[in-house]
């Protein structure tokens, strides 16, 4: 397949300093590649609520980010606690963040949420204690509404 | 309406980028929760927030603001400072609750 652009960012749990850190730095590389508008709003808050989810919840994460010619192919891999009951966690206003992490104006349930919102096509594999993985799809071509 | 004219009718106070008041404001948001304001907010909103610390530079920036206004006395940090400024993200402070702010802004908007 011919790809456009490949790349991957590395995530490190924990650590709030440079939160949004690689979302600016993927954001900036989907401008130069001229990704309209829309679709870089939606593909900006995906890749920053994945970062922040692993900022918060994981060990660690890898954010992978392949463009085509009509897709943007996200995916998220992290190692860490998992999510226990995925339908539960989808649930506006659920979170399991910390005091510290609520403080912060995180945590308010809304990141998986925000996710599939901005997604075209999204699946989650968790294993509790292992990690857990999305994979996202965002097609170029803009949606009705 | 440019920042530079919020700056004078509200008299904030600009912590970060006095070179960057040219702005235009499109509209404003209001919002302490990240996740919110990311999903919500507008390219070319002011938003105006009670969160002070770093990450909220990400969000604006993310979003493409035109400048956060910490309402009620929130002093930005000095990392929060140097990622504003970093990101060209113009910060500005002031005592008004974030309703003050946002109704003066409004009023403002609907008066041009």
């Amino acid at each position: 397949m011919d790809w456009a652009y490949q790349s991957s960012f590395s995530i490190e749990g924990g650590n709030f300093e440079n939160a949004g850190k690689a979302s600016i730095e993927i954001k900036k590389i989907l401008k130069n590649l001229k990704i309209s508008d829309e679709i870089l709003r939606r593909t900006a808050i995906v890749v920053y609520e994945s970062e922040l989810n692993i900022i918060s919840y994981a060990d660690q994460g890898v954010i992978n980010l392949s463009v085509t010619g009509d897709k943007i192919l996200i995916s998220v891999d992290d190692v860490g606690p998992g999510i226990e009951d995925i339908e539960l966690a989808m649930q506006e206003g659920y979170s399991t963040a910390t005091d510290r992490i609520r403080e912060m104006g995180f945590g308010a349930g809304m990141g998986l949420l925000n996710i599939k919102n901005c997604s075209d096509e999204l699946q989650i594999f968790s294993e509790v204690n292992k990690g857990t993985h999305l994979s996202i799809i965002i097609n170029r071509m803009e949606r009705e509404s | 309406m440019n920042l530079a004219f919020l700056v004078d009718k509200l008299e904030l106070r600009t912590a970060c980028c006095e070179n960057r008041l040219a702005r235009e404001v499109q509209g404003g948001y209001v919002g302490d929760l990240l996740s919110d304001v990311i999903a919500n907010s507008k390219q070319g909103d002011v938003w105006i927030t009670r969160q002070s610390h770093q990450n909220i530079v990400a969000v604006a920036a993310l979003r493409e603001h035109a400048g956060i206004i910490l309402a009620l006395g929130a002093e930005p940090g000095a990392d929060t400072l140097n990622k504003a400024d970093r990101e060209g993200i113009p910060v500005f402070t002031t005592g008004l609750s974030s309703f003050a702010v946002a109704g003066m802004i409004y009023s403002l908007m609907n008066t041009q």
